[in-house]
């Protein structure tokens, strides 16, 4: 304990090490918080929850605080319900029917247009589907009426949704505009957005007594919260944020995984020698040809793509891993140490002297080297994700990168879904490297000389 | 004088025919483990038996001397041949027998097809020529990724050592301290790079393109080919040579640091030998060891690299075969490239040790004791 403070406080000397200490203390935080605040069973459903769980997000949304390095003004999200942001206004027509008129007037001032339009129904009946109408009054004074339709399947939670930016009526009026620049954009020069009020007036034709319609007119932003969103309208928030504990327990298992089996196997086979030792060499020389990363994909392809499954085939793999040469090259000087053969003449057993003598003396070797390897495990699950071998439930770094890789996010100037990942994977591998270095000199004296 | 090289050759041989059994011996070892993890889910038993099934289907279709028989007697006809090939196969038997029968348990069986290359067809994918024999689909692809991963890792392993001898001649100099706190940046592997440089050069500036061999389609000259190529390796290479080379420095740098201050060096400066005599024949030379099995180690991870930082790039060697592979879920070539690895690996390991034996004075020279 007295020596892990020392080394603590020794650390400190170095500036890089202190970086290092700052990063981690930012990547642990961050972890814990995010078990916290996301349990796992709401970040599963978060990502892997459906259409519902995303349906009001912007697809393919830029970082919010984008907007602070732009003169231009990005459009946020916005829901406007008709309860709230819009009048309604019912008369009976006939006997049982009614004409509802729900008129939105909202003014837009950003910069542009929205990435897409949207609009919602929730209609209340029994038999008789309501039809709607919408008629759009941009600021400049054009009128559009479009999507007359009946709102017949309702799915999930009563809603209805109609894309506006796919009324056909529309594509076809707009030509080679799409339908958001079309509404939204000044006639005499196309890219430029008009601002002022519009006025969209929906008219739904009820035809039972108890029948009502509640309407929301979804105007998609081209931003989105702290992180943005891919593909399928998720937050890549939560990918980020439950990227952090999945890759620290990952990298750390790993780590510690690979360095308990290998010191105790370099261990057995310095102190015993003979057969056990020639046993133990050979078995490196076939661990050196067994290819790590193709066993890890067929494992993933064969079997399960689960992180904990690869997890597990890495230890078994790396139970003797190419370090045991070194850790052996070590453990054949020490055994002949003094202190070795002080606790012989006392009589302690075989395993007393491994576990209690030897491997406390390479601890100093070990530390640097088990920072140092923490990085590798990060980063080769990442890896494995962007081969499309990712965990099929979690959200990770390497599953985030994967989908931006592979739905061309480079390809259509999506950078910040693929630099955010890169981020955090690149930070947490610079804080344990750094750290690793640190430890190295500390530990190693032959670095300590010079 | 002509004797003890004859001599010293002989030693020379005589280790590296050891080696070569012993690196032989793994190698078996590790394709045969490699066989019992594919197959731990009978997927290699699947492959057979669909191959058996289509090659007897094929040859009773086509045979004309089944014509006159009606469809349902050809199924039977091919119901019937298919479980004799299984059982000459032994698919209908437990997949390893650990007894004096295991010479004719199917584990062996396909150790041996394994060892003589034989991995039989793949599911979807084929090669230009249009074969779908998984060895030649293999074949065709392997020199793209020697070529690129030799091409880097030399690249990475001269520029390391020359910079890092320079550095270790320099130590302190604000060149050296940058060199130190630059190598946390090898921390992130060559495909990580090989992303953020796809973003900066290909994708947003446009300069290089975003992957491939040669540009489609290929251009005519051989000139105009050679630029091409050229033009479509500075991205992967560079992403090699970022992620390996600062880690690498620091290594040779502190490692060169360390050798320089031995007694030996110091006394062969105060007698006044020239930098270069006493960094070429008091630093590099005892120090050629260790670094060959560094460049050993270095290649054998670049071989894992490789598959990732290749199919980032789309560069058509090995690594994209296996992106492909995944994808279309290609048993028969994914346990093929499997094996191929291993070779790969086998193959590096015992000329990086025969390169070993070459600079090693204890086998060059002299008998056993090492002098």
């Amino acid at each position: 304990m007295k020596r892990l403070w020392e080394t603590l406080q020794e650390l400190t000397r170095f500036k890089s090490a202190l970086v290092g200490l700052g990063i981690l203390a930012f990547i642990v935080a961050l972890a814990i918080y995010t078990v916290i605040a996301i349990p796992y069973g709401e970040a599963v459903r978060l990502w892997r929850g459906g259409e519902d769980v995303w349906r009001y997000n912007p697809v393919n949304a830029k970082p919010a605080w984008i907007s602070y390095f732009t003169p231009r003004k990005l459009p946020q999200t916005r829901v406007l319900r008709s309860e709230e942001h819009a009048q309604m206004e019912e008369e009976t027509v006939g006997k049982t029917s009614r004409k509802v008129t729900i008129t939105y007037q909202f003014r837009y001032t950003a910069d542009l247009p929205p990435s897409e339009l949207a609009l919602v129904y929730k209609p209340v009946f029994k038999k008789k589907s309501p039809l709607v109408s919408v008629t759009w009054v941009t600021p400049d004074g054009r009128e559009y009426t479009f999507g007359r339709i009946t709102v017949k399947s309702v799915s999930v939670h009563g809603r209805y949704w109609y894309s506006v930016s796919r009324d056909q009526k529309l594509v076809q009026l707009f030509g080679t505009q799409n339908v958001e620049e079309g509404l939204f954009c000044r006639a005499d020069d196309p890219k430029r957005v008009q601002k002022g009020d519009h006025r969209v007036v929906i008219t739904a034709y009820l035809f039972e007594p108890d029948a009502s319609i509640e309407t929301e007119l979804v105007l998609y932003g081209t931003v989105h919260g702290l992180a943005g969103t891919d593909h399928l309208r998720r937050d890549i928030m939560v990918g980020l944020l439950w990227g952090t504990p999945v890759a620290l327990s990952f990298g750390l298992a790993a780590s510690l995984g690979t360095m308990i089996t290998s010191v105790i196997i370099a261990a057995l086979g310095a102190w015993f020698g003979g057969f056990v030792d020639s046993l133990i060499q050979r078995l490196t020389e076939i661990r050196m040809i067994i290819p790590t990363l193709p066993i890890l994909i067929m494992v993933g392809m064969f079997f399960s793509k689960s992180i904990w499954v690869i997890l597990a085939t890495l230890l078994v793999l790396n139970i003797i891993e190419s370090s045991v040469k070194n850790y052996r090259a070590i453990f054949l000087q020490e055994k002949n140490a003094p202190y070795i053969e002080a606790a012989r003449s006392y009589g302690a057993g075989h395993m007393r002297i491994i576990f209690r003598y030897l491997i406390p003396r390479v601890i100093p070797w070990l530390i640097p080297s088990f920072v140092l390897a923490v990085p590798s495990y990060v980063f080769l699950e990442a890896a494995l994700a962007v081969l499309g071998l990712g965990d099929p439930v979690l959200p990770t770094w390497g599953k985030v990168l994967s989908d931006a890789y592979g739905r061309g996010a480079l390809f259509q100037g999506h950078y910040y879904w693929v630099l955010e990942p890169a981020f955090m994977l690149m930070v947490t591998g610079f804080g344990f490297t750094m750290i690793g270095h640190a430890l190295d000199r500390i530990f190693n004296p032959r670095l300590r000389e010079i | 004088m002509a004797r003890k090289g004859l001599q010293s050759l002989i030693r020379l041989a005589r280790y590296t025919f050891m080696r070569a059994v012993a690196i032989f011996f793994a190698l078996v070892v590790g394709i045969f483990l490699t066989i019992v993890i594919a197959n731990m889910g009978g997927y290699v038993d699947k492959i057979k038996k669909a191959q058996v099934e289509e090659s007897i289907s094929m040859s009773v279709f086509t045979n004309p001397a089944y014509k006159n028989l009606t469809t349902e007697e050809k199924r039977e006809l091919i119901d019937k041949l298919v479980a004799l090939e299984l059982e000459r196969l032994g698919l209908d038997k437990p997949f390893i027998r650990l007894d004096r029968n295991f010479l004719r348990s199917r584990a062996f069986r396909y150790l041996i097809d394994a060892l003589t290359l034989n991995f039989g067809f793949a599911e979807h994918i084929h090669s230009t020529s249009g074969s779908k024999r998984v060895w030649i689909i293999i074949k065709e692809r392997l020199p793209y990724s020697v070529l690129l991963f030799t091409s880097a890792n030399l690249i990475v392993f001269f520029t390391s050592i020359y910079v890092a001898l320079v550095l270790s001649r320099r130590y302190g100099s604000i060149w050296d301290r940058l060199s130190v706190s630059l190598a946390p940046l090898s921390t992130a592997p060559p495909w990580f790079y090989g992303v953020i440089l796809i973003l900066i050069f290909a994708a947003s500036l446009r300069l290089l393109p975003f992957g491939g061999f040669v540009s489609i389609p290929p251009p005519k000259s051989p000139f105009a080919y050679a630029l091409s190529v050229i033009l479509h390796m500075i991205l992967p290479l560079s992403a090699w040579f970022i992620s390996g080379i600062f880690a690498s420095v620091y290594s040779w740098r502190t490692f060169f640091l360390i050798y320089s201050s031995e007694d030996y060096v110091e006394m062969a400066r105060a007698k006044g030998v020239p930098g270069r005599e006493l960094e070429r024949r008091y630093i590099l030379r005892p120090t050629l060891p260790p670094i060959i099995t560094s460049l050993a180690l270095m290649l054998i991870s670049a071989w894992m690299g490789a598959i990732i930082t290749e199919s980032v790039f789309k560069w058509p060697g090995l690594g994209t075969l296996y992106m492909e592979a995944i994808n279309s879920f290609d048993t028969p070539v994914i346990v093929g490239l499997t094996m191929i690895y291993a070779y790969l690996l086998g193959i590096t390991v015992f000329v990086l040790d025969f390169v070993y034996a070459l600079v090693d004075p204890r086998i060059k020279v002299g008998g056993g004791s090492a002098t």
